[in-house]
């Protein structure tokens, strides 16, 4: 298929319709209304169904029963439309669901603005429901990568009956950019005949979705398969890039658009004669911390770049295990940083350490 | 980085309804169809409804880095208050192209190229009030030599759908204004 130039959001809607999603529920939302809107007008032409719900919390509810018929689903939002979807989330998890979550972040706390932001890292990455669970989580750079991760995404959700994230932010769906739809490699997916909920016709005893499990030992009995499964999870689906290791004196870690302008930053201190690299984590969970192990002995320091006050700097911190002193440099509130402010951070630690 | 490849950083400014996306989303992909690396950035918020919109463009031989313009090979005004916000964020020996029909004052910075085109009375001239945009395509095109004018033209189409064909007449001549104003 040829290039076209779509708009993230957009583009979403068309990869996700190509892998198979045939269940979208949503509510609307700044910087992501086109998903919807998208969905609205292409799913019913797939043979899908598009809901736009009453609300957040209603549409995490469907998207719970649409993958406890084994169906393809999704919803997507933006930060405090995905503050609603915590709870579903946490029971989704906790029934060992596929589907996709979206969110294309913005900034808060609470309502915030609309702008573009990385401040939901914590929520995304840490369980933002409660009880103990986590969910791998994507963060494309560019809209070709944001297509790519779909298909991948309701892969992993099917093969490991996980909800999926991709976390975006405005920038990402805003954007425009030429993308080339490509077909998925196939993955070997397991059968969903032995727990979906599609009527018995009688000749099998009922399948039960179910988070409630009242009794501690058989709670942890669960648990403790699910850990497991979210150990094959941290060893098999860590997805990093690696730019500009080699010789490098700092070695800066971002993720999603804000690597980009750190990609740009790194091109502008080059010109200089700095030598500066990049981690860029694909997955924010499970986090990439075999990358850390890769960071050439030339590296004096790191620096996480985020468009927050500072959160997978957490992350970098434990993957370093005090390896190297760990900087941060992040813009918040919505603004976003320059390459030259972000160049003008190592220059200026670089000078500091001198 | 200008020196590692062709790099073009655009940003196009002005009210809503003059049609500074579009005109950004046709050089994108114009930029596209000759084989560029191009990113469209939109402003989206509140101040789009009767305020100001602009985008950023970037058209690059590499991979799109950031796609946020901060300092602008070339800054395209359509109003006052875009020339007024945008006017430092152009790198010396950029240029800076303002639509002198709604914009009386000059440009005030002396390490840029400033060029100075009525696109509204260009428009009005051709009949066609709304084809500004379009007009200042053709400026731009004729100053920068790209995009080509049959990308444009098939990005024009691919933009606005092709129900809007019969349009197409118009906004030939709409460039061909547009080039005409600079040459």
């Amino acid at each position: 298929m040829a290039k076209v130039l779509m708009k993230g959001n957009e583009a979403l809607g068309a990869a996700a319709i190509k892998a198979g999603c045939r269940y979208f529920f949503g509510y609307p939302i700044t910087p992501q209304n086109e998903v919807p809107e998208y969905m609205a007008r292409e799913m019913p032409k797939a043979g899908g169904v598009f809901v736009q719900a009453e609300s957040e919390v209603a549409a995490i509810n469907m998207v719970y029963g649409a993958a406890s018929t084994g169906a393809r689903v999704m919803t997507s939002s933006s930060s405090p439309g995905i503050s609603l979807k915590q709870e579903g989330l946490s029971y989704i998890a906790a029934a060992e669901l596929p589907c996709l979550i979206v969110n294309m972040m913005r900034s808060g706390p609470g309502l915030g603005g609309i702008q573009p932001s990385q401040a939901d890292y914590f929520q995304a990455t840490r369980g933002g429901g409660n009880g103990d669970y986590y969910m791998p989580v994507f963060a494309p750079a560019s809209v070709q990568e944001l297509v790519d991760l779909v298909p991948l995404s309701f892969d992993l959700a099917d093969e490991y009956r996980t909800p999926v994230m991709i976390l975006g932010d405005g920038m990402i769906g805003q954007i425009m950019e030429s993308v080339e739809f490509h077909e998925a490699p196939p993955r070997p997916l397991p059968s969903k005949e032995d727990w979906i909920t599609v009527g018995t016709g009688e000749k099998r005893s009922p399948h039960i979705v179910n988070t409630l499990r009242i009794v501690p030992e058989v709670l942890e009995k669960f648990l403790n398969g699910y850990f497991n499964k979210l150990e094959t999870i941290k060893q098999k689906e860590c997805r990093w890039e690696e730019y500009g290791l080699e010789g490098a004196e700092i070695v800066l870690v971002a993720y999603g658009t804000t690597s980009r302008i750190v990609k740009s930053a790194l091109a502008s201190l080059a010109g200089e004669g700095i030598k500066a690299g990049l981690i860029r984590p694909i997955t924010l969970w499970p986090y990439p911390q075999r990358a850390f192990d890769r960071i050439p002995p030339s590296a004096k320091a790191l620096m996480s770049v985020e468009m927050s006050a500072g959160q997978m700097l957490d992350d970098v911190k434990i993957a370093s295990a005090g390896r190297w002193p760990v900087h941060f440099f992040g813009r918040s509130g919505g603004m976003v940083p320059t390459p030259g402010e972000v160049a003008g951070a190592v220059k200026q630690l670089l000078g500091d350490r001198e | 980085m200008k020196d590692q490849g062709f790099l073009e950083e655009i940003i196009i400014a002005g009210f809503g309804g003059q049609g500074v996306l579009s005109a950004g989303m046709i050089l994108a992909y114009a930029g596209m169809l000759e084989g560029k690396n191009v990113a469209w950035l939109p402003s989206y918020g509140p101040e789009m409804r009767g305020g100001t919109a602009n985008c950023n463009v970037v058209l690059s031989d590499d991979p799109v880095g950031s796609p946020v313009v901060s300092q602008a090979d070339t800054l395209i005004v359509m109003n006052g208050p875009s020339l007024d916000k945008f006017e430092n964020h152009v790198r010396p020996g950029g240029i800076i192209i303002v639509n002198s029909s709604l914009i009386e004052r000059k440009v005030s910075r002396k390490d840029v190229t400033a060029y100075y085109f009525p696109l509204n009375d260009a428009a009005a001239e051709l009949g066609s009030a709304k084809a500004a945009n379009i007009v200042l395509l053709g400026a731009y095109m004729a100053l920068k030599g790209f995009p080509q004018k049959p990308a444009v033209l098939e990005s024009f189409l691919k933009v606005f759908g092709e129900g809007k064909k019969k349009f197409l007449p118009i906004n030939e001549q709409a460039l061909l204004k547009g080039q005409s104003l600079v040459n």
